[in-house]
């Protein structure tokens, strides 16, 4: 019989720690794959942040470094300057990168670093169990916003890739999703393409990807889907925000 | 090479090159910006990695990611600057990555001043960052002992995967002396970087840099794993100069700047028939406490003397064990001591005796 699809071997074989229903691990997956599909898994150097996906490091099957809640992008910096030719990409949550990696992420990126950020945003902070985040939407409650967020008291949620679009070093930016098959698809893509540009040289690539955290949430995982569609993706809509194409050396 | 004349800061940065330093991460602050413009032109020049950061906490992380890729890294600072660095140097020391780091100290607290100091012997011996760790710290007297250290700091930090420190106080990297750079420095054997992320294709099995050990087991024999290379460190790094040290009146015990003072003071107090030996802490840590047993049965005391009001004390006071009295002189605000302020201290010992 013939295989049509099997596991990625960008995938090692240990148990993903994720909460069922949650899509970081979907999110796991279009990254092994990508990598797996360009050809290059041996010369990749993974980063690790601080979040849900802090175990990152035993799921990816490259070289990883596990980097302090918000430095990703500055380990990755490190690692990619000593290896130039390495593929090098941070695995980041919206706490970790928007919040207290704001500044590591945007000197990054403005320095134009030729590494790839896989940006998983879900409005919450997942594994210290679900305080507010930078990102979570107005009126969304939370364990610390437990009145439901408000721009007079939290401000409102932060726009990662509408920031990100005016950094002269960012070569790719778009923000996709993975509530439904087509958006998984489109994901895929903006993540490959991501990559093909790292190997291209051309510069900073970031993909923003709204994922869900049903379990923080307080919703199951289909009605955790909807709410990506119906409430995230108003306030964050999906799209390509930066496409320099040409090279930036 | 030939002896050249040569400021500190200068001097600091070319002996790291001469030790093989592959790439320098950091951000600006007095008093020890010479040390990276000399490198960002140095390392541009020689295709070596030179980051400005945006900040002292993504500098050290810098360090980490390149570190933990298996390059000699190092990054260097002042005060306020190495408090924001102790989060990724905890992480570095858990994750078990050499790195070299230069701490040229200044006045504080807070922003204190830009004058010559040396207040941050607790942050360099004791350090900020969380858990049971500890960076190897030398505290070279002069610029040759500064260069001689930091070169064979960089395989210090290789060998033991952990960081290294050189701190040394403004002075020393403001002022000029003529060096030699080609010293010969220990040999040691430094095993390939099997465990370094750098792609698999670079070695067998796959690579990961990390600290985090969730299970109790885990931790457990990874931090004792960290405690028993500390303890071949103290076996093998301790470190200190016993000067004048033949059954002693008095002793000084002084580091890096303050043991030059300390030099000239007991020249004076030689003429006033005063016999005062030196101990110099040249590893703050691991801190030379076998020093102390070798203090002569005559001796009535021991003065401590720091350009701080009394951090390397609290040392000194656990390796004399309650045996001789201590007095304490110190100086802050980015004053040095003269060498008569310490022949006046040892002449009213009482005056200044540390009475806890
Ligand atoms: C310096 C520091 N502060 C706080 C924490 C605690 N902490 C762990 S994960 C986390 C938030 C993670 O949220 P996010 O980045 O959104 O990722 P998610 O868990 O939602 O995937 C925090 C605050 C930490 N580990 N280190
Ligand atoms: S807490 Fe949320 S983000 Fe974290 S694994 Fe569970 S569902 Fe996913």
């Amino acid at each position: 019989m013939e295989m049509k699809y099997q596991k990625t071997s960008g995938l090692t074989d240990n148990a993903l720690s994720y909460c069922p229903g949650c899509t970081h691990g979907i999110i796991h997956k279009l990254v092994a794959e990508s990598l797996t599909e360009l050809g290059v898994l041996d010369r990749t150097v993974g980063i690790a942040s601080v979040g849900c996906s802090v175990f990152s490091y035993q799921f990816f099957n490259v070289d990883m470094e596990q980097a302090a809640h918000g430095r990703a992008c500055a380990a990755a910096t490190g690692v990619k300057r000593i290896h130039p030719d390495n593929v090098v990409f941070t695995y980041q949550g919206d706490g970790d990168l928007a919040s207290i990696g704001i500044a590591e992420t945007i000197h990054a990126a403005n320095r134009g670093e030729n590494i790839t950020v896989i940006f998983v945003n879900n409005a919450i902070y997942g594994m210290t169990g679900g305080q507010m985040a930078p990102t979570s939407l107005i009126g969304q409650k939370t364990t610390t916003s437990p009145f439901g967020r408000s721009v007079v008291q939290h401000g409102s949620p932060i726009k990662i890739s509408e920031m990100f679009q005016h950094i002269e070093g960012v070569a790719y930016l778009e923000r996709v999703s993975v509530f439904n098959p087509r958006q998984v698809r489109n994901a895929k893509k903006a993540i490959k393409k991501a990559f093909q540009y790292q190997l291209d040289k051309k510069g900073f690539t970031m993909i923003e990807i709204l994922s869900s955290c049903p379990v923080n949430w307080g919703k199951t995982p289909i009605d955790a889907l909807k709410w990506i569609e119906e409430s995230m993706v108003p306030v964050f809509p999906l799209g390509v925000f930066k496409d320099a194409g040409e090279s930036h050396e | 090479m030939a002896k050249v004349l040569m400021k500190g800061n200068e001097a600091i940065a070319l002996a790291a090159i001469k030790g093989g330093c592959d790439a320098f991460f950091g951000y600006p602050i007095t008093p020890q910006n010479e040390i990276p413009e000399y490198l960002s032109k140095y390392m541009n020049e020689h295709g070596k990695v030179f980051v400005q950061a945006e900040s002292e906490v993504a500098a050290i992380n810098m360090v980490y990611g390149a570190a933990g890729a298996g390059a000699r890294v190092m990054t260097s600072s002042s005060s306020p600057g190495i408090a924001l660095k102790q989060e990724g140097i905890t992480y570095i020391a858990g994750a078990k990555l050499p790195c070299v780091i230069v701490s040229v100290m200044r006045g504080g607290p807070g922003l204190g001043s830009i004058q010559p100091s040396q207040s941050d012997y607790n942050q360099a011996t004791r350090g900020g960052g969380n858990g049971d760790y500890h960076v190897i710290c030398f505290a070279p007297e002069t610029i040759q002992e500064t260069i001689d250290t930091m070169k064979e700091a960089f395989d210090i930090a290789d060998y033991y995967r952990n960081p290294v420190m050189v701190l040394v106080d403004g002075l020393i990297g403001q002022m000029m002396e003529s060096v030699d750079f080609d010293r010969p420095i220990k040999q040691r054997f430094l095993p390939p970087k099997d465990w370094a992320a750098s792609g698999t294709k670079n070695h067998p099995g796959r690579n990961v840099i990390n600290s985090l050990y969730l299970e109790p087991k885990d931790l457990e024999e990874h931090t004792l794993g960290l405690h028993k290379k500390y303890q071949s460190v103290i076996q093998n790094e301790t470190r200190y100069e016993m000067i004048n040290m033949e059954d002693p009146d008095y002793v000084i015990v002084a580091y890096g700047t303050m043991s030059r003072v300390a030099r000239s003071a007991i020249e004076m107090l030689e003429k006033k028939k005063l016999k005062v030996g030196i101990i110099r802490p040249i590893s703050l840590w691991p801190f030379p406490k076998q020093a102390f047993k070798e203090i002569g049965p005559n001796c009535k005391g021991i003065l401590v003397s720091e350009m701080s009001l009394g951090q390397m004390l609290q040392d000194v006071q656990i390796a004399n064990k309650g045996r001789l009295p201590i007095a304490f002189y110190g100086r802050v605000g980015g004053y040095v001591p003269e060498p008569e302020e310490l022949y006046d201290a040892i002449l009213n010992f009482k005056k200044w005796e540390v009475l806890d």
